[in-house]
């Protein structure tokens, strides 16, 4: 299998208001965790297209994280919960495409949840490397090949 | 206008007014018993008579039922007027022995024995001790007023008596007490009338403690200061009779009429001050509340202490008489993992108000079980120093359980506070005679209904969630719309009235300006690839966006667009797009991320 | 003048194309009348060698439908494109891939034994497959490569326009016709079909609430939808709010829910994750129990979201493009 120092490429999709604050309280106060998560910063949760997800997967991350408020605190009122209706359709398209669900990831992380936020990238993180990488694209080209 | 003379004094009135009301304007006083406002004169007593000379003729009449006429002459104090009450006083003392107001009206007439005997015939079977006068108020007022008609006369001469049908229980009585409180002799026992025992209604400002009428001022220092009918217990309002209370009224102020209004007003900005409800201490079984009669709520015992209140202002047990010993339990409900793990914030320094209050007016010993002392406020620390010299006894540690099972003498009687005292590690028992719970705070019933209508977001225990915990204290994520008080989280008062002024400043604020700023985020719909298929619509929790019924396409409102971008995620054509979060934007972020090496290319 | 010349041909297809041709009815005595059919191997007998001696432009246009997987259609399409200066591709498989399409969730392999071995009417106690070489009675002979997956038209040549739907409706066709014969045709690459989803056009549109809530998704496989009533609002999955319009509403009038043969509006990157983003919308489900409930019935994700454009969705797309280079 995949060498120990594979380092998973995983993109999150940040709620501005919490998780994106919740992660820069973890900045602030100094708390470490690894850089494989790299953000990209929504409004909310509920911005979050299901086609990005598709697209940072097949553009070759080995996992994605999409973090919000927690439900009943979204700043857009209820956008967290389009996220939490959107994931496992979406996880059970993935798996149908032959993405293992688990690198995909709906986590609701408050303003103050700084450390937790933190918690989350380690676990999420040691959670994709144990899956090992996706490459997607040499998979699609593997399966592609005419011959 | 008709002139008449009275006693001798030139009285000038209303035609059609009754001698007996022409008396009273001019302060002559007529004794009377059966007449009363919301009733027609009657004249069954016959103790308003009075001497009448009318064109050289004079006669004795019941004043209550004379109508004025001029030049016409009354006496009410003549002699011949005079032994006549005397010989009726005589006649109602034989009827009614036991009646203060009987006796009270015959020693007016130096009359303090009757020469007649007791009528004889069965007693009427809702008639207590004071006896009846069969003035009839009772059965003009239940039937004629109250359109009721639970009660009549009975039996003829010495047997005649007011009762129900067949003296059976009555099963259209309302139990509404109008019988009972008209009766001059204050004989209907009314519960007697209905098998069942009517219920008082509890009067809500003073936590049940007293009890209040179907109209009633909400309490003191409502504004307007004015009385309030209660639409579910007044009888109007189920029999379509009584008004009593209209007739009673000089400046005609009451409108039984009035109906509820919805008013709909457009604002441009929204104060939410709609405040928080007291934990209810029943859901603790083992504080006893509602069990025991000296347990109270902290709300129970602010009105006892209260100089308005219904002690008076004195602090004193159910039975009356004033505790010897006190204890407050804080924290009930509050930094409870069961209830509200949230610190209500009031509750120790009402506490200490209590305790203080306590020591002030009675005298007692006063136990405080409490897991930390918050006192944190100007000048609070300073107060909870002065009650530890005043000899307030502070035990730390959460109270266990209140019980009356008593182990020792000196707990006979008492109510037994367990707890464990956590500085000296031990398990306490106290007896007291009067437990206080200091009961937390809760976010007021609806607030998630209100929530949902003014689309404000909430933290877990439900208060109201402001913009920015530091920044934007008062404000909420809607624009226009500001928070004061308890509706946003447990606050004192100071803190509310310092959130209250501030919220209506960022009000006028709003008014003055004249102008709304909007973040440059928001959503907007191309027309030329919108179907119409209104998804956004259901999408968008600030019904930021409309559908336009003549081009048949969504249209965002962006007034009211707040910039989430759900309706983004939403649309399955990719007419909506977000302004600065565009979708080509967030992909061209993906492949940085993940092809940091090559230049991210934006599509259009 | 000469009538110019039009050619004809069909790859992974079910023949229904072709059909929409003979569908023109008296109309394709119009075309026959404005076009001369070089190449129809549906209705006439042609052999690639004719192909071959055509002069490139003598045949002005060739209709090519279906799928790619063969390795003789990847022939035929290549030599077509050498011929013809206009390559149109006709209908939802060439387009997107069509249902052939849907193959590309399972592997050739997978797709060998079911067909070869599985199948209960299947006797094959030698294990035959098939092979491209074989000598039959001192014969060599050649079958074309059953290749690993299904590509749409413009995955193996360029296509310059694209007529969607399954098939394309002949008023469409014919007006792409008369496009072509008055030389009034859109920017290279447009398909020939409007740009707005189908809900502009759906009868039922006007009986779609503004607020929904779907509690589950139903199937028209097990319940059957009432005609006159939006099909989202009583929850089945109507692939029309992200599927361009102008088929007509054949489906919706035959009492179907919109599958998405026409294929994304131009607005969306990829078809399936769009309409799973208004799906999860329009979804009730308020927390992680319900919402798993909730995707759990919505059967067969790819199937449903992807049924005509599988091969052309942004995860199978990458095939597409390492295939440019063919």
């Amino acid at each position: 299998m995949e060498e120990a120092s594979f380092e998973p490429k995983i993109v999150g999709f940040l709620c501005r208001w919490c998780s994106y604050t919740g992660a820069d309280l973890a900045g602030t106060s100094r708390v470490q965790y690894p850089s494989n998560v790299v953000a990209v910063r929504v409004m909310c949760s509920g911005r979050v297209d299901p086609t990005f997800v598709v697209k940072a997967f097949a553009d070759g991350a080995d996992g994605v994280l999409i973090a919000g408020c927690h439900p009943g605190d979204c700043h857009y009122l209820e956008g967290n919960y389009k996220a939490m209706r959107r994931v496992p359709m979406l996880k059970n398209l993935l798996s149908q495409f032959g993405i293992e669900p688990a690198r995909l990831r709906l986590e609701w992380v408050s303003a103050s949840e700084g450390e937790q936020f933190a918690a989350l990238v380690k676990e999420f993180t040691e959670q994709v490397r144990a899956l090992g990488p996706l490459r997607w694209e040499e998979r699609v080209a593997a399966l592609s090949e005419s011959a | 206008m008709i002139t008449l003379t009275i006693d001798g004094k030139t009285v000038r009135t209303e035609s059609g007014t009754t001698v007996l009301n022409a008396a009273r304007g001019a302060a002559i006083e007529i004794p009377t018993l059966c007449h009363h406002e919301s009733l027609p004169p009657y004249g069954s007593c016959r103790i308003c008579l009075v001497e009448v000379t009318q064109r050289g003729r004079t006669r004795l009449v019941s004043s209550c039922t004379l109508p004025v006429a001029e030049g016409m002459e009354v006496n009410t104090k003549s002699e011949k007027v005079m032994r006549i009450r005397r010989m009726l006083a005589e006649l109602f003392l034989a009827r009614c022995p036991d009646s203060k107001v009987i006796r009270e009206l015959a020693a007016q007439f130096n009359v303090t024995k009757s020469r007649f005997r007791k009528p004889v015939g069965e007693p009427s079977s809702i008639v207590g001790e004071e006896g009846c006068i069969l003035c009839g108020m009772c059965v003009r007022l239940c039937d004629d007023v109250l359109k009721i008609g639970a009660l009549s006369f009975e039996g003829r001469g010495g047997g005649r008596r007011v009762t129900t049908p067949f003296g059976e229980p009555s099963d259209v009585c309302m139990t509404c007490g109008a019988c009972s409180s008209i009766c001059p002799t204050g004989a209907i026992e009314h519960h007697r009338i209905w098998e069942h025992v009517p219920q008082r209604i509890p009067f809500e400002f003073e936590e049940g403690l007293t009890h209040r009428k179907p109209i009633y001022i909400p309490f003191a220092q409502a504004v307007p200061r004015v009385p309030v009918i209660d639409k579910h217990t007044c009888m109007h309002f189920k029999t379509n009779g009584c008004k009593v209370c209209e007739d009673n009224c000089e400046a005609k102020a009451i409108r039984h009429a009035q109906e509820d209004e919805m008013v709909e007003l457009d604002v441009g900005a929204i104060v939410v001050a709609t405040g928080f409800q007291l934990f209810d201490a029943r859901q603790l079984v083992r504080y006893g509340y509602g069990r025991f009669d000296n347990v109270l709520s902290a709300l129970e015992f602010e009105r006892i202490s209260h100089a308005s209140g219904p002690t008076g202002g004195k602090v004193l047990k159910k039975d009356g008489t004033p505790p010897q010993s006190v204890a407050i339990l804080h924290c009930i409900g509050s930094r409870d993992e069961n209830y509200q793990k949230y610190c209500s914030r009031v509750c120790c320094m009402y506490s200490l108000k209590f305790a203080h209050l306590i020591r002030e007016k009675t005298h007692a010993d006063v136990y405080n079980f409490y897991i930390d002392m918050r006192a944190f406020g100007k000048g609070y620390e300073e107060f909870y120093k002065r009650l530890l010299a005043e000899g307030v006894y502070f035990i730390r540690g959460k109270a266990a359980e209140v019980t009356d099972a008593a182990e020792s003498p000196e707990e006979k009687g008492k109510l037994i506070v367990i707890g464990e005292d956590t500085l000296l590690g031990l398990t306490r028992r106290i007896p007291v005679d009067m437990v206080i719970l200091s009961t937390g705070i809760k976010p007021a019933q609806g607030a998630e209904e209100l929530a949902r209508l003014l689309s404000l977001s909430c933290t877990q225990g439900q208060f109201y969630l402001e913009k920015h915990p530091k920044l934007a204290p008062v404000d909420t994520a809607s624009d226009g719309i500001f928070l004061a008080g308890a509706c946003q989280g447990p606050k004192d008062i100071p803190d509310a009235v310092a959130q209250g002024a501030a919220a209506a400043a960022g009000a006028l604020a709003l008014i003055d300006g004249g102008k709304v700023v909007l973040e440059p985020i928001t959503s907007e719909i191309d027309e030329k690839l919108c179907a119409g298929c209104k998804i956004c619509i259901a999408s968008c929790p600030y019904v930021a966006i409309e559908f336009d019924e003549e081009k048949k396409i969504s249209r965002v409102i962006e007034e009211l667009c707040k910039g989430c971008g759900t309706c983004v995620a939403a649309c399955p054509s990719g007419a909506a797009r977000q302004r600065n979060f565009e979708d080509v934007q967030i992909y061209a972020e993906i492949e940085g991320i993940l092809h940091p090496e090559t230049e991210p290319v934006l599509r259009e | 003048m000469a009538k110019p010349k039009v050619a004809f041909y069909w790859c992974a297809s079910c023949g229904g194309c072709e059909e929409t041709v003979v569908d023109l009815a008296e109309d394709i005595l119009k075309v026959v009348e404005a076009v001369d059919i070089a190449l129809w191997p549906v209705a006439l007998d042609f052999k690639l060698k004719d192909v071959e001696t055509w002069q490139p432009g003598e045949v002005a246009v060739a209709f090519i439908n279906g799928a790619v997987r063969l390795s003789e259609q990847h022939e035929w399409v290549r030599l077509l494109r050498e011929k013809c200066p206009l390559v149109i591709a006709f209908g939802s498989c060439a387009h997107l891939g069509g249902i052939p399409g849907l193959a590309n969730d399972t592997t050739r392999e997978e797709i060998l034994a079911n067909k070869y071995h599985r199948s209960l009417t299947v006797d094959n106690p030698n294990r035959v497959e098939p092979r491209t070489a074989c000598t039959v009675n001192g014969y060599e002979l050649e079958l074309p490569l059953f290749w690993k997956d299904v590509k749409p038209l413009d995955a193996v040549i360029d296509v310059d326009y694209y007529l969607p739907g399954c098939p394309p409706p002949t008023a469409l066709v014919a007006q792409a016709v008369d496009a072509i014969l008055k030389g009034a045709l859109p920017p290279k690459g447009s398909v020939l079909a409007p740009e707005k989803s189908l809900c502009e056009s759906c009868p039922l549109n006007e009986t779609k609430p503004e607020t929904l809530a779907i509690k589950e998704f139903k199937r028209v496989a097990t319940s059957t939808p009432e005609p006159d009533r939006c099909y989202l609002a009583q929850g089945y999955v109507c692939m029309g709010p992200a599927t361009r319009s102008g088929c007509g509403e054949r489906c919706i009038h035959g009492n179907m829910p919109c599958r998405g043969c026409f294929g994304p509006t131009p607005g969306a990157l990829d078809m399936g994750t769009k309409m799973l983003g208004a799906l999860g919308t329009l979804g009730e489900a308020d927390s992680d129990g319900t919402a798993m409930a909730l995707a759990g019935t919505l059967a067969d994700p790819i199937g449903t979201l992807y049924r005509f454009s599988l091969p052309a969705s942004l995860l199978k797309r990458r095939c597409i493009e390492k295939e440019e280079a063919l």
